[in-house]
């Protein structure tokens, strides 16, 4: 969705009052506490908080993997939690992008047919696949490696392929869980870089959870959790 | 998506070929079993059929005393010829009535001997057995009047005792009785009770009466039916006439028996079909056990593969795409097995019907039936696990390591 879309209409991603509830009784574990969220399309947002925060589980729960105990998540003016298991599923499919810490490629299969994986299950045909996958590994800079597995690839080549993956259906929403928590500092930034090309240049909006303030630093916008709870929400350039 | 949960499956197949392998072999071993059982056993059956109509399935055999338990009959009065004469006269529809007495005996030629049996005959044995000779004559009737001494040899006992030397007109002792060999029988080879049809010795059945049993008694008569007509109700008149001959009162039972070879020979054929039956039941079970080591192999797999599977999900695939995935490779493999199956199958069947000397009779549609079969077999061991995954929580599926 562009940049400009008029202000009556529902943003992108509304959470209100979302509690999430891990066990029951006793044992109870409240990861999320009344998270209250809207982020509009386009924008680059960083989730920040120390671990046991609260921000995967909200990202799992932005990211339709996972459903809120109590409060309402509207995603493009859908109720997700009335969705059933497939339904998210096809949201999933067809309007957002992963990318995970430990990259979660399929082993022993082609770079190439790793990005095809979305593009088979949405039910694209073979030669548009094969053209589509090709364009998105050339965009993440590795065009030349694409019968190579995951084993013969570096960490960064391996975000780089996820990357791919992520964005080849062009999603409208990317989610990024700590994509650079298993790189070194060079490749991070490399990894970065390709992010904020990605949202720049196609409006691909993102959302990435972090504990690194370098990383968090590309972000346009940086909401830090505690405790299950949003304890800051800052625009860049703005100051705590 | 099917075609691509196949291209998938035959990938994850050849990923782990021995696995694979290994995991099939028991439909390969079911499947191959389940043929080779029910071949042979179609092989066995047509072989009962074709020897038992070799013997004349318009055969009756009228024996005297009743059978008691297997293969032991009662003390009975034995027929003699006036009995023959009565079934010829009064049955009409009779093709044939030909009398034999037979006793165990030792035939001796040179420093060779032989336990056989000897059977009094007349030349009506001949065509009411449907066998010919191989070699000489038959008796002549002034042999069978005055009870000479001269036998036809079955093809075992000239083996026996004359091996490559030529046996007519050579002199063999039987008892006391010095017997000149005037014929060879053609072989007939083992018969289905595997008793062999051609160890026996054939002479006058007045010589055999008088110099050898030395009694008027015959033991066996046998009767061909005309052809298109009820061996069945042969049957009951010659049993009707005998009752009445031997002064049976109507509240005893038989002391003697018409045995009618169509039905020994459904019966031997129904027997062979409930052995076979019986085998390939067990073979069967195999294919079970077979079908339960591809379910754990897939439950195992699905462990392995948990990861994957949360991938899957993640990326959108829904239940029933990963339900199909893991199902499609079941069934991929087990119709795998149940082709390798066949193949064993068929060529082990060949073999063995070779080896057994029995008729190699192709059936289709036990071929298609163990392929079906095995096909059904990993859908329904499939399923279970297929199930398992498709039902995985991603983000749990996603944290497995």
């Amino acid at each position: 969705m562009p940049d400009s879309a008029p202000p009556l209409k529902p943003a992108l991603i509304e959470l209100a009052a979302v509690t999430k509830v891990y066990g029951s009784g006793e044992a109870a574990m409240q990861a999320l506490r009344g998270i209250d969220l809207r982020i509009e399309a386009g924008d680059f947002v960083a989730v920040m908080g120390p671990s046991g925060s609260g921000k995967s589980t909200c990202l799992n729960i932005l990211g339709c993997l996972d459903t809120p105990s109590a409060g309402s998540y509207r995603f493009e003016g859908v109720e997700v939690g009335a969705l059933t298991r497939d339904q998210r599923a096809e949201l999933r499919r067809h309007y957002l992008g992963f990318v995970f810490q430990g990259f979660n490629l399929l082993n022993r299969t082609s770079a190439l047919e790793n990005v095809e994986l979305p593009l088979l299950y949405r039910g694209v045909p073979v030669a548009e696949r094969h053209r589509l996958a090709r364009r998105a590994l050339d965009a993440v800079g590795l065009s030349g490696w694409e019968g190579h597995t995951p084993g013969e690839l570096s960490g960064g080549q391996q975000q780089r392929v996820a990357i791919a993956r992520a964005i080849v259906t062009e999603p409208d929403v990317l989610f990024a869980d700590e994509p650079t928590g298993n790189l070194d500092t060079a490749r991070s930034k490399e990894i970065m870089e390709l992010l904020t090309v990605f949202n720049r240049e196609q409006g691909i909006t993102i959302v990435m959870v972090t504990h690194e303030a370098d990383m968090a630093a590309y972000a346009r916008r940086i909401v830090r959790f505690v405790d299950g709870q949003v304890d800051s929400d800052l625009r860049a350039g703005e100051s705590t | 998506m099917l075609w691509n949960a196949l291209l998938l499956a035959l990938r994850e197949i050849r990923r782990n070929v021995l696995r694979s392998f290994l995991t099939i072999l028991g439909i390969v071993i079911g499947v191959a079993a389940v043929i080779v059982m029910v071949t042979l056993g179609g092989g066995a059956t047509a072989q009962v059929t074709e020897q038992i109509s070799s013997l004349g399935t318009n055969l009756l055999m009228v024996r005297p005393g009743q059978r008691m338990a297997f293969g032991q009959m009662s003390a009975a009065k034995q027929f003699d010829m006036a009995d023959v004469e009565a079934i010829e006269r009064h049955i009409s529809s009779v093709l044939a009535v030909a009398p034999a007495s037979s006793s165990p005996i030792t035939a001796v030629y040179g420093n060779r001997n032989w336990s056989t049996s000897v059977n009094g005959v007349d030349n009506r044995y001949f065509p009411v057995r449907n066998w010919s000779l191989a070699k000489g004559r038959e008796f002549t009737d002034s042999e069978l009047r005055a009870g000479s001494s001269v036998c036809i040899l079955g093809e075992t006992v000239r083996r026996e005792l004359f091996g490559s030397q030529d046996s007519l007109g050579a002199k063999l002792r039987l008892k006391k009785l010095s017997c000149e060999v005037i014929g060879v029988l053609e072989s007939k080879g083992q018969s289905t009770m595997g008793s062999d049809q051609d160890d026996l010795v054939l002479m006058p059945l007045r010589a055999f009466q008088r110099r050898i049993a030395g009694n008027r008694d015959i033991g066996l008569i046998q009767v061909s039916v005309r052809d298109g007509v009820s061996t069945e109700q042969v049957k009951q008149k010659i049993e009707e006439h005998l009752r009445i001959r031997r002064h049976i009162a109507a509240n005893e039972d038989d002391d003697f028996q018409v045995l009618d070879m169509k039905e020994i020979a459904q019966m031997l054929a129904g027997t062979t079909q409930v052995l076979t039956a019986l085998l390939s039941a067990v073979a069967a079970v195999s294919l079970l056990v077979g079908g339960i080591g591809i379910m754990n192999i897939m439950l195992v797999s699905v462990t392995e593969r948990t990861r994957e599977i949360g991938i899957r999900l993640a990326i959108g695939a829904l239940e029933r795409e990963v339900l199909l995935q893991f199902l499609v490779e079941a069934v991929v493999l087990s119709s795998f097995g149940g082709l390798i199956g066949i193949a064993l199958a068929l060529g082990a069947s060949v073999l063995l019907a070779d080896l057994m000397q029995i008729p190699f009779v192709f059936n289709p549609g036990i071929v298609v039936l163990a392929f079906m079969f095995s096909a059904a077999v990993g859908v329904i061991f499939g399923y279970f696990p297929a199930r398992k995954a498709a039902r995985l929580d991603p983000i749990e599926a996603l944290r497995h390591e």
